[in-house]
């Protein structure tokens, strides 16, 4: 039976559009091209290390350590180019996973590259300075590849087909269908529902973003007040109670899409600046070390 | 009682106007005719400073009258102007309601009892019909209109919307968007909105329960003041605060008008035009018909239409129209030299799809389509190609290559090329020149537009294109008199989307051809229905239960609306007894297919979840339209991060427009379906552009040249929500610069607030924006490129659902 579809698959180009269908992400990219060469370098260079002798002993100044320096920092150069390339919408044929994938795994191979160019020789200056900047961008970058891989799927799941905008203008559907339904109500419960109209949907600072925890969410303080409240009519209370309850729900929805983002965001705001901060580094350690020869 | 003139202009449009100027040039006696105070009112109510653009650019403007792009205002301007110089008589407030008499002598009555006499009548009273008025008090107030033409135009406002059917409710919609801050109250005389479609009562009812109009229903209007209305409702009168009302409350269509005066139509549907010679002059001797009304939206064709009537009128049979030396330059490459209408005789005659056409149409058509000389052996198409237009032979013959080295030649006279005309889909074969020809090439368009013109036309292709189709299907070794029975007792039925066509277990020996459209089978296991094939137009179904005589042993249903070919089983059998190697080849696909069938039930039992995941992602696609798409962009939610760099690339890639949005749309297992366009099969985008702008494209991209009119008829036909109104925003700063200084809107579109900043009190047109798949840039689609992760693909449905996947995903 399987000879049937065997046949298929043997067209070169039926395997193409096997693999486009299989919706191959950056990570198993071309069969996991680039994790084979950077592990193939790191290899390389590890192998290499332990056999070549280099007298006096390993570090960044002899002929190995300088090799290993100009391979390292023409990587760092290029993979910073990836910033410039997800942006520049020329129209030859280039494809942005393909970049990705070879900046996840080149980069990765930097910890080899970099640590093994010191020669294990490292102290408190700023030649230290650049690898520990380097490793910090790797760190936070290795971050980033843990989220891009196991968040999307979670994102998909909450926003369950609807927009940001769609999420944003439900809560102000119940705002606007609270503000009627709260015009019964007596002074002391009117009070709450409209701190919880005022609230707005993106206060709450970098740390509740994140975290998806809003501990003053006027919504939820309303809720509180008015289900324990006896104060108006019941059932117009009920009715504010039931829209209050379904804002909630609205809020939870948009706070954990914006978690989600934050998470899926925040450390570009960290690998990105740590990047010049590397680059600053690493002219300076460059400059010195051709100053000093 | 007024002096019998030659030539009476009914309409004081473009076509109208631009005749009365030639009759008035000519010196000839005239009336021109117009309902309101004003000349040209279609125009006249376009809104303030809307550019009027002046297509086609390659048609010459042969009129009395100037025309050339500007705004409406400069426009009328002129043409008052002209009319005023060319001395042209208009009589105003002349809504004529009954034509009598015959040629040589017209009565024209209007509704004000006035009585015009005439030799001859020239309508050119265009396809807006008239809208019926508001009857209460006040109902000639000038805050009153009949159109929205750009809701942005009110802000801050009372609006008042009067009428509860799709116009009303669209209008009032359209000024209750919350950003323009009106107050929106709607008038439904009765209690519910039966006319008009579900979308729109449920989005106006959503609207009212957000609190962004107010519907009353049982409420009519009962007294017009300037800032005020009053109402009468159930609860007797109230007065309500109203700058504007928008009465829609329907129009009378021109049609019924002009039928009794006896004028004939090509036929009953709604696309039918008048019937008309080649001067214009409709079946009733005498009255001549111009403009929309016969066909011709665009203005430039109405002027230079109303020019040459009247030089028809006046006896000038030597005229030549406008479109003579566009003609001329369709059959410049020929190797023999005709005059044009000489040209046009010879392939009227030669053709037999042409030989019903009037010589007005064959003109028409023409203009749409391409004359070529080939070589003997020349490439018409190739195999696999897209293509959606149609060939007709004048001269020589074509060679089809069904299979390697063996071909079927085609006649002159006949036809090829209808398979990509009628399904969409890719050149089933190619085709060479069998001797020195002359092929005619017919833009699908016009093909279009002939068959619904000409009956016998149609009857020609359609039967042609069966008799290929299953040539086609069942390969070599068929003749068309092999043929013959089974096509003439086939049938042509049309099925809506989720139709059942063939029931598991039934019995029956139909042989079913897509002829467009596409299929789903599916087969019951184990209580379920799973998803067996997706079926394109041009495949066939239903020929195991002839082979087998078993009952039918898969279900299929239409995964859009489509149309099948029915062939009875018995004529069907036939034919396989006759020719034993077509049998062969059937009883091939049959086991091809039955084993396909086993495969996947043999995995239902080991992987269960696999072919139901399968299953329920290919019912998916089926419901959200892909079943008719043929290169849609599907997003993998599983590894979409929601960077939108696949947006930002799109309007990087074009003019700063995205023609994508990821986030809207369906979803279903991570797979999400975004709104950008599927390329469809039969377009729906194209079913009316009055330009004709929108193509097929050699890479299956449909796609628009310039030349949009900005109508939006595109936007609004298509079901998936894909076409955007849009200015394109001023060029942007460098990235670089962007990158080293912050300085300006980044990758992407920018904020609608840059642009307007950036434009003053400008107002660009806005021009219909859809995906072009990236046509003639190298690299391919920009958003499949621009994805970091990899979760965007482009892909076609046959592809995506074939069965190699589920092989993949259980392996």
């Amino acid at each position: 039976m399987a000879s049937l579809f065997q046949r298929r698959r043997n067209k070169a180009t039926q395997v193409e559009r096997v693999r486009e269908r299989r919706h191959e992400g950056f990570l198993r990219y071309a069969g996991f091209r680039w994790a084979k060469i950077s592990g193939g370098l790191c290899l390389l260079i590890i192998v290499s290390y332990a056999l070549i002798d280099v007298t006096p002993r390993h570090n960044g100044g002899s002929w190995y350590g300088y090799t290993l320096g100009t391979i390292g920092a023409g990587l760092i150069l290029w993979l910073t180019a990836l910033g410039y390339r997800k942006r520049k919408m020329t129209s030859d044929h280039w494809s942005l996973k393909a970049w990705t994938s070879a900046h996840v795994y080149l980069g990765l191979s930097l910890i080899v590259v970099g640590t093994w160019h010191t020669g294990f020789q490292l102290g408190w200056n700023v030649h230290t300075l650049a690898w520990v900047l380097m490793m910090l961008v790797i760190l936070s970058g290795l971050y980033g590849v843990i989220v891009y891989a196991t968040l999307p799927a979670a994102l998909s799941n909450n926003r369950d087909e609807m927009t940001q905008m769609q999420m944003l203008e439900a809560i102000r559907a119940f705002d606007r269908q609270l503000h009627s339904a709260a015009q019964p109500l007596t002074p002391e419960d009117t009070a709450p529902v409209l701190a919880a109209l005022d609230e707005d949907p993106f206060a709450g600072g970098i740390g509740a973003r994140l975290s998806g925890r809003y501990r003053n969410c006027a919504t939820a303080a309303a809720l509180r007040t008015l289900t324990l409240s006896r104060s108006s009519d019941t059932e117009a209370r009920e009715k504010v109670v039931g829209l209050l309850k379904q804002k909630e729900a609205a809020l939870a929805r948009l706070r954990q899409h914006l978690r989600i983002r934050g998470l899926l965001e925040i450390w570009l705001y960290v690998h990105v600046p740590l990047t010049f901060a590397l680059i600053a580094a690493l002219s300076a350690h460059i400059i010195s070390v051709f100053f000093y020869w | 009682m007024s002096e019998p003139v030659k030539v009476a202009i009914i309409g004081s449009g473009p076509a109208g106007l631009s005749a009365a100027s030639r009759a008035a040039q000519l010196g000839l006696t005239h009336i021109l005719l117009e309902k309101t105070d004003h000349l040209s009112d279609t125009i006249f109510k376009y809104q303030k400073g809307k550019r009027v653009l002046a297509t086609p650019e390659r048609l010459d403007l042969r009129s009395d009258c100037r025309f050339a792009e500007g705004a409406r205002e400069y426009i009328l301007g002129n043409w008052d102007e002209d009319a005023a110089n060319n001395k042209v008589q208009v009589a105003y407030h002349a809504d004529v309601v009954e034509v009598t008499g015959e040629k040589g002598a017209f009565a024209i009555k209007t509704a004000k009892g006035d009585v015009f006499h005439a030799e001859n009548i020239v309508l050119a009273i265009g396809t807006q019909g008239n809208p019926n008025r508001m009857r209460c008090e006040g109902a000639d107030m000038p805050h009153i209109i009949y159109q929205v033409d750009d809701p942005e135009d009110f802000k801050d406002k009372h609006i008042t919307v009067v009428g509860s059917g799709d116009a009303g409710i669209e209008n009032a919609l359209g000024v209750a968007e919350e950003a323009l801050e009106n107050t929106v109250t709607i008038l439904n005389r009765s209690k519910d909105f039966a006319r008009a479609k579900a979308k729109n009562v449920s989005d106006m009812m959503e609207a009212g329960e957000n609190g962004f109009m107010s519907i009353r229903t049982e409420t009519q209007p009962k007294k017009v003041e300037p800032g005020w209305l009053t109402l009468e409702t159930p609860n007797g009168e109230e007065r309500i605060q109203c700058d504007v009302i928008v009465a829609r409350l329907g129009s009378v269509a021109p049609r019924g008008f002009v039928e009794s005066m006896g004028i004939e139509f090509t036929g009953p549907d709604r696309e039918a035009f008048p019937k008309l010679s080649p001067t214009f002059e409709s079946t009733v001797p005498g009255i001549f018909v111009i403009g929309a009304l016969a066909g011709y939206p665009l203005i430039k064709h109405c002027m230079n239409q109303g020019y040459d009537v009247v030089e028809f009128i006046n006896g000038n049979a030597g005229l030549t129209p406008a479109d003579e030396k566009d003609l001329a330059a369709i059959f410049a490459d020929l190797p023999e030299r005709k005059s044009v209408s000489e040209w046009l005789d010879y392939l009227r005659t030669r053709v037999s799809i042409f030989a019903d056409v009037s010589p007005l149409q064959m003109r028409e058509f023409m203009l749409d389509s391409k004359v070529a000389f080939y070589r003997k052996g020349d490439v018409v198409f190739e195999k696999g190609e897209p293509g959606s237009s149609l060939f007709a032979i004048a001269d020589g013959f074509a060679e089809v290559e069904v299979g390697p080295d063996f071909t079927v030649p085609i006649e002159q006279g006949s036809i090829f090329g209808e398979v990509g005309l009628i399904s969409g889909r890719k050149r089933g074969a190619t085709i060479r020149a069998g001797e020195d020809s002359i092929f005619v090439e017919v833009s699908r368009t016009a093909a279009l537009k002939l068959m619904a013109a000409v009956p016998g036309a149609k009857r020609a292709i359609n039967r042609i294109s069966l008799e290929r189709q299953l040539l086609q299907i069942f390969k070599g070794g068929l003749t068309v008199e092999d043929l013959g029975p089974v096509v003439d007792t086939a049938e042509v039925e049309r099925v809506p989307a989720g139709k059942v066509v063939l029931t598991e277990g039934e019995q029956g020996d139909d042989v079913y051809v897509i002829r467009s459209g596409s299929m789903v089978v599916e087969k019951d296991i184990g209580g379920k229905p799973i998803f067996l094939r997706y079926l394109p137009a041009g495949s066939f179904f239903g020929e195991m239960g002839v082979l087998s005589g078993q009952p039918r042993n898969a279900t299929v249903k239409a995964a859009v609306g489509a149309e099948l070919i029915k062939l009875t089983g018995e004529s069907f059998r036939k034919m396989l007894a006759a020719r034993p190697q077509v049998r062969e080849a059937t009883e091939a696909a049959v086991a091809e297919r039955a084993a396909m069938n086993s495969f996947i039930e043999s995995r239902k039992a080991s992987y269960s979840s696999a072919v139901d995941l399968y299953s329920d992602t290919a019912s998916f696609i089926m419901k959200e339209g892909l079943g008719e798409a043929t290169d849609a962009l599907l997003i993998d939610e599983n590894l979409c991060v929601g960077c939108d760099n696949c947006e930002k690339a799109c309007a990087d890639s074009h003019e700063g427009l995205s023609r994508l949005d990821r986030e809207a749309g369906k979803t279903f297992a991570h797979l999400h379906v975004p709104t950008s366009c599927r390329h469809c099969e039969h377009p729906h985008c194209m079913a009316d552009c009055p330009p004709n702008v929108i193509h097929r494209g050699p890479d299956g991209e449909v796609f628009m040249e310039p030349g949009c009119i900005g109508c939006g008829n595109c936007m609004r036909n298509c079901p998936y929500g894909v076409i955007r109104m849009e200015a394109a925003p001023p060029p942007k700063p460098s990235l670089l610069r962007w990158l080293l200084t912050g300085f300006g809107p980044g990758p992407g579109e920018p904020s609608p607030k840059w642009t307007k900043k950036q434009l003053g009190d400008e107002k660009p047109k806005k021009i219909a924006v859809k995906c072009d798949m990236c046509k003639g840039i190298a690299g391919g689609p920009a958003c499949v490129r621009a994805c970091p992760t990899g979760a965007a693909i482009r892909v076609s449905p046959e592809e995506f659902l074939s069965i190699a996947r589920l092989d993949e995903d259980t392996d």
